[in-house]
């Protein structure tokens, strides 16, 4: 066979991923670290300036140990954990669409509605993503397997793992590598090129949320990539293909079958999957936007993990993330995500674990000087709103204001357009001009 | 019907739902519930199961995969059944000596409780007797090679059968009692040999012990060595068709630093080094390797151990497999740690 074939055949990671292949594979083997310098090319402030190659890399030994202390210590306990996880939540969905056959009496809708929306943002969270990470594969359970697990969303599971596991959790917070940082239709840095489309984030980012499964299953797709020519026409036609089969079914289930089984209470029980899948999108949207856009984030050039060693890789990760504060019962929806650091530290150890290590991880960013960004749900939220809202005007600047900069994008824009018209114009009446 | 439900569950199965009530239901993957759990010695255990509605029955000498899970890793392993066949009460019983280092044999002997489901694949083998058992028969067994023979003996009369069994000593002795009664009931002539003390029975010498040794069919179970030594022995006297020998167990992996790799379904066997990950091997090798993160933490690029022992490069841990308990394993941080085999 030769060796072009194999290249084609080969499982494709994304443009950027690929150049970057030789440069991860170092970070098993570690290279020395590169001078850290006072100041990003940004002229921002480097968060890890203080800290000497030899502190980074003892900062990784420090973690691997704590890793290790968790993951040899795996066992029956954390099995029997998500056993019963999964077994709750099949029991809350199978007994509240079961209520919801009822649903036109209207207690019957409450209880039902409210059932299958905590049985959806379940599924998603401390399930879905967690298997689809790898935190159980330990077990050998071939049903509660990354490779095996398909999930209630409308992302096929294939799919969202290659785009977050790797381009996500590689890549995080890297400005251009890491496409969750706005989703590419959210400025959410100031490093990001501003765009007209910006303007209205705030609103886009509002609706995105309603459809959040939607908005992810198009960003898993890569269907910005295929538009710009990165992604293989034939690849994307059929990961479409399996999107919009997941997808059909997913509805069919949601609003066709169980309306119907409900017989005359189909408009009420339509209407309450419907608000519950909304209600899941709202929710896991707010959680995954406050696990890296809150206020205090730091976000990274390319250039800056050229040759990263798995010391720097940690730093990025913890300086990357951001957790919520609040009860068990919000851990646990969160999908544990709530400790989004440490996941990002350490994404295939047992969700159930987070909590565990957590007092050691913010001691030890402590004791760096390194800043552990967390606070209550609300407030996260807020930050990370207030950041979609600040970002959708271009960054300001000495020499004009924002809102004239937007005035000069959009002039320009309109004089290019006008151009282009007129000559489209011109074209055709010299086309008329040579038929007559 | 069937797609309608399957549509109202989608992306699950009817049966994750129907596993919440019933786990040894007709069509569910096949399971068994821990009925009874008896200690005889300080080594060995009879455990008593009931095997789910898709059990089908085994023939005596036959063996079960078994899947139990030891502290939350489900691992899996082969037993002879050695329970009377189509018992009114459906139950199965197999019997488990703890082998020195055996995970699954140990936390049976410790900590297997009545009440637990364990998962089961449908008996196989073919160590068993033709419909019409011979008229003159010979066992020969060693240690718990013993266990396919007593199905055997439990289920079928013999005209004419001896027993030789070789034990370490009385007291590690499998079914000693039961051996020892039914010989005295002249179901068979047995010779117990203990090798603590009269040291290992030569194969040669059968004859000694079973001068019409020839005239026999014989089944021979029991450590690799033995079996070899049969396998050598009957096909110098010519008698090669006579014999029916059961080779399943126990398996040494051999655990080193680096060694040969295996890709079995691109036929393609190179050395590999201690510290370079299997992804990397099977790539400069030409193996179309699934690959993502290429650190750990994206499982794009699980495969499956088929076989031998490989190490995590980030802890130093090792994961071994055998045939009948292939690991998924992460290729990108997983290095040769001896002899192995991938399925890719």
């Amino acid at each position: 066979m030769s060796s072009a074939t194999i290249e084609s055949t080969r499982p494709r990671v994304d443009s950027a991923a690929r150049t970057a292949e030789r440069a991860v594979n170092n970070r098993i083997t570690s290279t020395r670290p590169e001078e850290q310098s006072a100041t990003h090319a940004s002229g921002k402030a480097n968060p890890i300036a203080h800290l000497s190659p030899e502190d980074i890399e003892s900062i990784g030994r420090e973690l691997d140990a704590i890793r290790d202390s968790v993951m040899s210590t795996r066992g029956a306990d954390d099995a029997n954990y998500i056993r019963q996880t999964i077994k709750l939540q099949r029991w809350i969905e199978l007994s509240s669409r079961g209520v919801l056959l009822f649903s036109g009496f209207w207690p019957a809708f409450i209880v039902g509605t409210a059932g299958l929306t905590v049985a959806k943002i379940l599924e998603n969270t401390e399930i879905g993503h967690n298997i689809l990470h790898g935190q159980w594969d330990w077990m050998r359970d071939p049903k509660i397997h990354s490779s095996s697990w398909e999930w209630d969303f409308a992302s096929p599971a294939e799919q969202w793992k290659k785009s977050h596991n790797v381009g996500h959790h590689t890549y995080t917070n890297v400005v251009g590598m890491d496409d969750d940082l706005g989703y590419t239709i959210l400025r959410v840095d100031p490093a990001q090129e501003w765009e007209p489309k910006h303007l209205i984030q705030p609103i886009t980012n509002f609706f995105t949320a309603l459809i959040f499964e939607y908005g992810i299953a198009a960003y898993d797709l890569d269907v910005k990539g295929f538009k710009e020519g990165t992604k293989d026409k034939k690849e994307f036609l059929s990961d479409l293909r399996k999107v919009i089969t997941k997808i059909r079914n997913q509805m069919g289930k949601d609003y066709v079958l169980h309306p119907l089984l409900s017989g005359p209470n189909f408009l009420t029980t339509l209407a309450a999957n419907a608000i519950a899948n909304t209600l899941r999108n709202i929710w896991t949207h707010s959680v995954i936007f406050c696990g890296h856009f809150p206020e205090g984030v730091e976000t990274f050039e390319v250039e800056s993990i050229e040759g990263e060693t798995r010391g720097e890789w940690y730093l990025r990760q913890m300086l990357g993330s951001a957790n919520i504060e609040g009860s068990e019962v919000m851990h646990v929806m969160t999908g544990n995500l709530s400790h989004q650091i440490e996941h990002h530290l350490f994404p295939d150890m047992p969700s159930n674990r987070y909590k565990q290590v957590a007092p050691k991880i913010r001691e030890l960013m402590d004791r760096h000087q390194l800043r552990y960004v967390t606070g209550p749900l609300h407030k996260q939220v807020g930050s990370a709103w207030h950041k979609v809202i600040k970002y959708s005007l271009p960054n300001p600047s000495p020499e004009r204001s924002q809102l004239g900069q937007v005035a000069d994008v959009l002039a320009g824009k309109a004089v290019r357009a006008g151009v282009a018209l007129l000559h489209r114009t011109q074209r055709r009446q010299y086309r008329r001009a040579l038929a007559a | 019907m069937g797609r309608f439900v399957n549509a109202l569950v989608t992306p699950l199965l009817p049966g994750d739902y129907l596993d919440l009530f019933h786990p040894l239901r007709k069509g569910a993957d096949l399971r068994g519930r821990v009925m009874a759990v008896e200690r005889h010695s300080s080594s060995a255990t009879t455990v008593t199961i009931r095997p789910g509605r898709g059990w089908s029955g085994h023939r005596p000498g036959q063996y079960i995969r078994i899947g139990v899970e030891v502290n939350g890793v489900r691992l899996w392993r082969a037993y002879s059944i050695t329970s009377r066949v189509g018992q009114a009460d459906g139950l199965i019983t197999i019997t488990v000596r703890a082998i020195p280092d055996g995970k699954v044999s140990h936390h049976v002997l410790r900590n297997l409780r009545p009440g637990t489901i364990v998962m089961l694949d449908q008996a196989t083998g073919d160590f068993t007797q033709p419909s019409r058992p011979p008229a003159k028969v010979l066992f020969l067994t060693a240690g718990s090679g013993i266990t396919p023979v007593m199905g055997m003996l439990r289920n079928h009369q013999f005209e004419d059968a001896v027993v030789v069994h070789s034990s370490p000593d009385p007291s590690q002795m499998l079914f000693a009692d039961e051996l020892h009664s039914r010989a005295s009931r002249g179901q068979f002539r047995l010779v117990e040999r203990f090798t603590s003390t009269e040291g290992t029975l030569p194969v040669s010498s059968i004859a000694d012990v079973v001068p019409d040794w020839a005239e026999r069919i014989a089944w021979v179970c029991g450590p690799t060595g033995l079996l070899d030594d049969a396998e050598a022995h009957w096909e110098q006297e010519g008698a090669s068709a006579l014999l029916h020998v059961e080779r399943f167990r126990p398996r040494i992996i051999a655990e080193g630093e680096g060694g040969s790799v295996t890709f079995t379904q691109s036929d393609v066997t190179v050395d590999a080094p201690a510290a370079t990950p299997l992804l990397d091997v099977g790539e400069d090798a030409g193996v179309l390797m699934p690959s993502g993160c290429r650190m750990g933490i994206c499982f794009n690029c699980v495969a499956s151990l088929t076989s031998g022992a490989v190490r995590d490069l980030r802890t130093g841990e090792t994961t071994q497999a055998i045939d009948e308990d292939p690991v998924l394993i992460q290729t990108c941080v997983s290095a040769a740690a001896g002899p192995c085999s991938i399925k890719l």
